[in-house]
């Protein structure tokens, strides 16, 4: 039975995409607010999926030289380096004879880096306007993000300073717009509610790329199929931890049923307001949002467009049933008859 | 820590979920200072201004924890009228000898202890670093002290201490090391304010702090807060080594270090110990209190491990086969030696100078001029390409075609592929399965040596000469296995536990050796690894099935024990401190130490016992002596005897420094190793002149993603994409002072090479005020070198050779330079870089002139 | 196979009779999909180890197939890492994996510009040699005032700190018995 919000809206999604005694939904709840960056999430994946590397070069996006999630990158950890407070924190190069947040030269240079490393992706480009206009003196540059020093902050002083890092992945969307787009059964949704793309399947079309709203899925050069995170799914059926949170040091990737990560995750933001931290929110967490919300989720410590994510996605198939409703009867038919063809045929 | 012990930092994240407040001091912020309350950045090399200042803190605001401090440290005892403090000679202590630049250290001593250990050669011992010895049993110190309880003799070093860190004021802590006033009564106040009954604060250190000219100096300081807050030998307190290679504790404990032998038991000198009696009283000290007492039998019992049948109490054990050390054997010294020629073959095991060792010019030109090198690993490093793939190379400096080293590279086995243990951080022994056999013509260490052994006396089997006696007498039937004919490696750690020679029976207890010849034991603090014939360290007993302290997880030596001194976790009279904080206690009604780990005391010894007149050994111990391996039973707030630089901890410059010591007119430790050699040189730092040719300090450490010298992290594709170029950070003031372009070029000169990074703008690095005047900071990882997926230079070739007194490990952490924008120069354009900054700066090779003028601007050594 | 069931395991006849019509989930699963299982669960043997890297000494579990190393992951049952790896302890496969890995003997003959291959037997051979004679022709009796030194400083050692100790142990053992005294290791370093 195809439910009224099977493209839209809450959802149990295993159970709507087949799956009697379906297991309950796992996922990951990733805390920023304990994360080292130590990348052992990075490399636990790539050892155990075999992925592989994704170049070698230096990308000088603090310590990220990984860049972006892609098809041989399925765990990223993203740097953010802000002049900023972090919650109750004394401010770390307060009485330190720290400039403006960047020098006009540093901050022209930094705003004009942008070498061709030849990676991709690999660091953004540089901003040649923005470098002269730097030249008479820092300027904020507007929204930070994943950027190179210098290039993100502002005039003011930089006696506050924070370290954001976080490790992205995968969403495994309650919508999955890479799966409803998916025309070879590649993609699919999982007993655990994941999604998951089957190598044995994909073709290579390319569909799901574009329809990702986080711009997660990649297409895998000199083989042409889509890759992304499986969230271990073969070791989800061993009744295992996924590779990437058994690893993680201090718990920063959590992973379990999703009902309960939820739990845990409004239990660490309120935990966080009481100790002075009211930056911190949930991203993804919300089944009424775009996607339906997010089988792994994230507590941030900013704006999501900070760490690279977009504020507000939502499926991209979302309009799919309106056109369905005019299209899908004439489907139907047509793959009705193409079975009685083959039953006809052999008796 | 989050950045170099990851999984280890778990714990801090623990720690802070409760509500632990987390302070980090570091020259840059790291992925620790992201996760901290607290950043505190701080000049390279000045920790000790920055702890001595807490030290004051807590002494002119009386907040140690006053019951501990009387009943478990030195803090009442009273030091010789002979000795005088820095305060009153400028920075240095007396006894000073400027021709040898060591202490006569008679002055140093307890009153009335003068005589006991004030006449040692110090010049001898710095020489062997014979402060490594004392890591497990001390120092020693002889008959009855005397003590003032009220804490008031002028001369008690509860007040030497307060005199001499009385001028490590905030305002001064600022002037050395850069770090707010504010920000330093943060941290003083939230440590005092977490130590006591009912509290316990942890000091971290990673084993940079080893690598200084005063680095020993450096962790007492951490030592003495922690005995005035009464945070040793208690749960969650204190000194906490973070060590950076899987079984370096092993490997002090049963060293391959040329002054020890395993247990720390020393290697003989050839005045001092010219027999057997000597050499094991020179460790024990007939008539003094302490557990080392049983040296002569542990000494009788490495020996009867090593030899056997041949070795008896009628010829001392063979102790004359052992070699005689006659000076400093180091490993600087060595390849200095190399240098000259002296040293005909050289084995690397699993180490790459090239790249990890101070002054890679030296290590590099060293192995040019041997006979034979031998190298084992598993990848080929930057040591056995020396002589193809080296700046030197480039320079001309090398010329493969005339360069007579004869290179050996011999696979080696990785850790999955061989059996055996690792000693951790935490001093705790666990057992490696082996899962497969390494392939091809890898081999373990064990089966190298076993084998190059068995080869070596079968041809010296016929020998008559005196000096293969001791070959041929070694016991060396250790059984093999398998295809590969690999030698047991649970024999081994058989004999490293020891035996009853009779039966054969695994001894369970260091307590046990006897001095007769009828036990023989490999490393007597190992002793109990093996008890009951069964491997303690293979136990796995998951965490999750015990309590916290997880005793049957591993095997701690000593004896099993996981908290040393813990005898201090109870009061003097048996009790807890707090309900909270209980470890170990006297339980009355059974008449034993009893807690939750192994009690650090004799088990039946009750907390009211008090030696008789005249005891000695571990009788001469009272029931509240907790501190069981020192000569007085006490925490050494203050050191009488046992260290080259001073009995207290005082700040000094280090070696290459552009900042006069703001404390004292002794610029740097007076005592440190330089070595007069041309290649060696040392930077100028105040009052030399030139010192604004070399205007920026640099430090160095790892990043999460690389490990040491690089050669297991180069190597593996995984890691090598996650940080894949050598970099340089600088802050944004200093990029734009000195013109550095983000991710442009950059290049560093000190005295000894010029090396080129990628640049690193960042926020994370700061400059610092100092003294009225800015001082930039850059920080470099020190993980690269030419071989590898990814390549760099080395950082290390930056550095010369300065050593601390003690141990003899060089200052590696903090040294001078320049930055300059764009690439280095190459091949002889290099070198002529590097000669002009030598010109400018004045050096000509060797030791800096020493400079005597006035007293405020004195420096002696 | 007969043909219901080959019809029953045609994705779209799954669809339309199953309990998903969209055919995005249990319809969809291939056959690989639904045979997977973690490879630590059909590995032949594990081996229960430490991490190689630094000294916090976090378990390590080896699993091994057909005679290669399959996976090393962090040991849950180790009460100081429980279960959790670094980035170079997850890389650990990598590393003892890595196609940079040496594992034949290689020789660099005095003045030679390149490397040669040679026997591992032969290699200890000559190694043995070379040790004998370095220590003869550097061996010291006595000083010049005749006391005893026993030693040889021809010969030099260093050691990386990821030994074991019973290697540590028979190295020590065997250079002493041959006296030589310049043995070192990463720890003065």
């Amino acid at each position: 039975m195809i439910e009224a919000n099977s493209l839209y809206g809450p959802l149990d999604p295993a159970p709507d995409a087949g799956w009697t005694d379906a297991p309950p939904r796992m996922g990951f709840f990733t805390d920023t607010s304990v994360c080292i960056g130590c990348k052992a999430c990075e490399v636990a994946c790539k050892e155990w999926n075999g992925v592989p590397d994704s170049g070698f070069d230096l990308l000088g996006m603090s310590y990220d030289n990984t860049g972006a999630l892609t098809a041989n990158s399925w765990r990223h950890v993203a740097f953010i380096e802000q002049p900023r407070p972090a919650g109750h924190r004394t401010p770390p190069f307060e009485g330190n004879p720290t400039g403006p947040a960047a020098s006009p030269a540093s901050a022209a240079t930094a705003a004009g880096t942008g070498t061709d490393t030849g990676t991709n992706p690999g660091l953004p480009p540089g901003r040649p306007d923005a470098a002269t206009r730097m030249a008479a003196g820092p300027e904020f540059l507007g929204m930070p993000g994943s950027e190179p020093p210098g290039r993100a902050t502002g005039a003011e002083s930089r006696t506050d300073f924070r370290w954001l890092m976080m490790s992205d992945v995968c969403k495994h969307c309650t919508h999955a717009a890479c799966l409803d787009v998916c025309p070879t059964g590649s993609l699919f949704r999982t007993e655990f509610g994941t999604v998951v793309v089957q190598e044995d399947i994909c073709n290579g079309c390319g569909y799901c790329i574009s329809a990702c709203p986080y711009g997660v899925i990649d297409q895998r050069k000199g083989d042409g199929r889509a890759w992304k995170c499986t969230l271990c799914y073969d070791r989800l059926g061993a009744g295992m931890t996924p590779a990437c949170a058994q690893a993680c040091p201090t718990e920063s990737i959590q992973f379990g049923p999703l009902d309960e990560l939820r739990e845990r995750a409004a239990a660490r933001v309120a935990q966080l307001h009481d100790r002075g931290v009211p930056e911190a929110r949930l991203y993804g967490h919300d089944p009424t949002d775009g996607v339906g919300g997010d089988g792994a989720f994230f507590l941030l410590l900013d704006e999501p467009e900070v760490y690279g994510l977009p504020p507000d996605p939502v499926v991209t198939t979302r309009d799919l049933p309106k056109m369905w409703k005019r299209a899908g009867l004439a489907a139907l038919a047509m793959a009705a008859a193409a079975v009685a063809a083959f039953v006809g045929g052999a008796s | 820590m989050a950045e170099a012990h990851p999984v280890g930092f778990q714990w801090v994240m623990e720690a802070k979920r409760r509500g632990a407040k987390v302070f980090h001091v570091d020259p840059r912020f790291t992925r620790t200072s992201a996760l901290a309350d607290t950043y505190l950045p701080i000049r390279a090399g000045t920790d000790i201004a920055l702890l001595g200042g807490i030290v004051r803190h807590i002494l002119e605001n009386e907040l140690d924890f006053r019951e501990y401090v009387l009943a478990y440290t030195n803090a009442a005892t009273v030091v010789s009228e002979e000795f005088v403090d820095t305060e009153d000679l400028d920075g240095l202590f007396s006894g000073y000898d400027p021709k040898t630049q060591t202490y006569g250290q008679r002055s140093w001593q307890y009153a009335g202890h003068e005589k006991n250990s004030g006449d040692r050669d110090t010049h001898k011992e710095r020489e062997t670093a014979a402060g490594l010895r004392h890591e497990s049993h001390g120092m020693p110190v002889g008959g009855q002290v005397q003590r003032d309880e009220t804490l008031q003799h002028p001369r008690c070093v509860y007040q030497l201490l307060k005199r001499h860190f009385s001028r490590y004021t905030p305002e001064m802590v600022e002037r050395t090391c850069g770090i707010p006033q504010d920000k330093f009564l943060e941290l003083a106040r939230a440590w005092t304010e977490n130590s006591g009954r009912e509290r316990t604060g942890v000091l971290i250190y990673s084993v940079g702090w080893t690598q200084h000219s005063v680095g020993v100096q450096y962790i007492r300081t951490g030592a003495i807060i922690q005995l005035l807050l009464g945070n040793m030998g208690r749960p969650g307190g204190g000194v906490l080594a973070l060590r950076g290679h899987a079984s370096i504790q092993g490997s002090t404990d049963i060293p391959t270090l040329f002054n020890l032998l395993p247990g720390y038991l020393p290697m003989p000198h050839y005045i001092d110990h010219t027999s057997f009696t000597d050499w094991v009283d020179s460790i024990r000290h007939p008539g003094q209190k302490g557990f080392w007492d049983g040296a002569r039998a542990f000494g009788a019992s490495l020996l009867k491990a090593y030899w056997g049948d041949a070795a008896t109490p009628e010829n001392d054990f063979c102790y004359g086969y052992l070699p005689r050390m006659t000076g400093d054997h180091g490993t600087y010294q060595t390849v200095l030696n190399m240098i000259d020629g002296k040293v005909r073959g050289y084995f690397l095991l699993g180490q790459n100078p090239a790249v990890g060792s101070a002054h890679g010019k030296a290590q590099r030109l060293g192995m040019a001029n041997l006979d034979w090198l031998v190298v084992r690993d598993l990848f080929m490093i930057e040591s056995a390409t020396f002589w193809k793939n080296s700046p030197e190379v480039e320079t001309g400096e090398i010329v493969p075609e005339e360069c007579r080293t004869e290179v050996f590279f011999l696979p080696a086995a990785s850790h999955v592929e061989k059996e055996g243990t690792f000693t951790q951080t935490q001093r705790l022994l666990q057992w490696r399965e082996k899962a497969l056999d390494p392939p091809a013509d890898a081999r373990s260490e064990l089966w190298f040596f076993y084998h190059l052994g068995r080869i070596i006396r079968q041809k010296l089997a016929a020998s008559d000469k005196a000096r293969d006696r001791a070959v041929r007498d070694l016991t060396w039937d250790y059984p093999t296995h398998g295809d590969l004919v690999e030698p047991s490696a649970e024999a081994v750690l058989r004999e490293i536990n020891g035996y009853e020679v009779a039966t054969g029976r695994p001894l369970s207890a260091f307590t046990e050796a006897r001095d007769d010849g009828s036990t023989a034991i490999g490393c007597w603090i190992y002793t109990g690894v093996y008890a009951d014939g069964v491997n303690q360290a293979a136990r796995r007993k998951p965490g999750r099935d015990q309590d916290w302290v997880a005793a049957e997880w591993g095997w701690a030596w000593p004896a099993n024990r996981r908290i040393l001194y813990n005898r201090a976790s109870a009061d003097p009279e048996g009790q807890p401190w707090s309900e909270r904080k209980k470890y170990v206690w006297w339980d009355a009604d059974r008449g034993e130490w009893t807690g939750y780990d192994v009690p650090d005391f004799e088990k039946k010894k009750a907390p009211t016992y008090r030696p008789p007149e005249g005891a000695t050994g571990v009788e001469g111990l009272a029931g509240d002596d907790a501190f069981i391996m020192q000569g007085d039973g006490k925490g050494w707030l203050y050191v009488p005897t046992g260290l080259q630089d001073g009995p207290m901890p005082t700040h000094y410059e280090p070696a290459e420094s552009p900042m006069r010591n703001p404390l004292y007119g002794q610029q740097a430790n007076p005592t440190r190793k330089v070595y007069d050699n041309p290649v060696n040189s040392v930077n100028p730092s105040p009052p030399q002149p030139h010192t604004d040719v070399f205007p920026y300090v640099f430090t160095v450490s790892r990043l999460t993603e690389h490990h040491t010298a690089g050669g297991m992290s180069r190597m593996v594709p995984r890691l090598a994409e996650l940080q894949p170029e050598m970099f340089v950070e600088v802050s944004p003031e200093l990029a734009g002072e000195v013109g550095l372009d983000h991710l442009g070029w950059a290049h560093l000169i000190s005295g000894r090479a010029a090396i080129e990074a990628k640049v690193l703008v960042t926020d994370r690095l700061t400059p610092l005020r100092l003294d009225g005047r800015v001082i930039h900071q850059v920080w470099l990882p020190y993980h690269f070198g030419r071989e590898g997926i990814v390549t760099g230079d080395s950082v290390n070739d930056l550095f010369g050779i300065t050593l601390d007194p003690n141990v003899l490990i060089q200052e590696s952490k903090v040294g001078t330079c320049d930055i300059r924008p764009g690439r280095r120069p190459t091949g002889p354009a290099l070198l002529e870089l590097v000669d002009d900054y030598r010109r400018r700066a004045g050096l000509v090779g060797g030791r800096p002139p020493i400079v005597t003028t006035d007293a405020s601007e004195r420096e002696v050594g | 196979m007969g043909l219901k069931t080959f019809i029953e395991g045609w994705p779209v006849y799954r669809q339309l009779t199953g309990t998903d019509p969209l055919a995005r989930g249990a319809a969809a699963q291939s056959a690989r999909s639904a045979a997977l299982t973690a490879r630590t669960e059909t590995a032949d043997s594990m081996a229960r180890s430490v991490c190689p890297y630094c000294a916090v000494g976090c378990g390590q579990r080896v699993f091994v197939k057909d005679g290669q190393v399959a996976q090393i992951e962090g040991d849950p049952d180790s009460p100081i890492s429980r279960g959790r790896l670094c980035p170079k302890g997850s890389a650990s496969k990598n590393l003892v994996t890595s196609p940079l890995r040496q594992t034949t003997v290689r020789y660099r003959r005095p003045y030679a510009t390149e490397w040669e291959d040679l026997d591992l037997d032969t290699a200890m051979d000559m190694i043995a040699d070379r040790v004998l004679a370095a220590r003869d022709a550097t061996w010291e009796d006595t000083d010049e005032q005749g006391r005893a030194l026993n030693r040889t400083l021809g010969i030099a050692s260093l050691g990386g700190a990821t030994l074991d100790n019973e290697e540590n142990y028979i190295i020590k053992k065997l250079f002493t018995a041959l006296g030589a005294l310049q043995i070192e290791n990463q720890a003065r370093i």
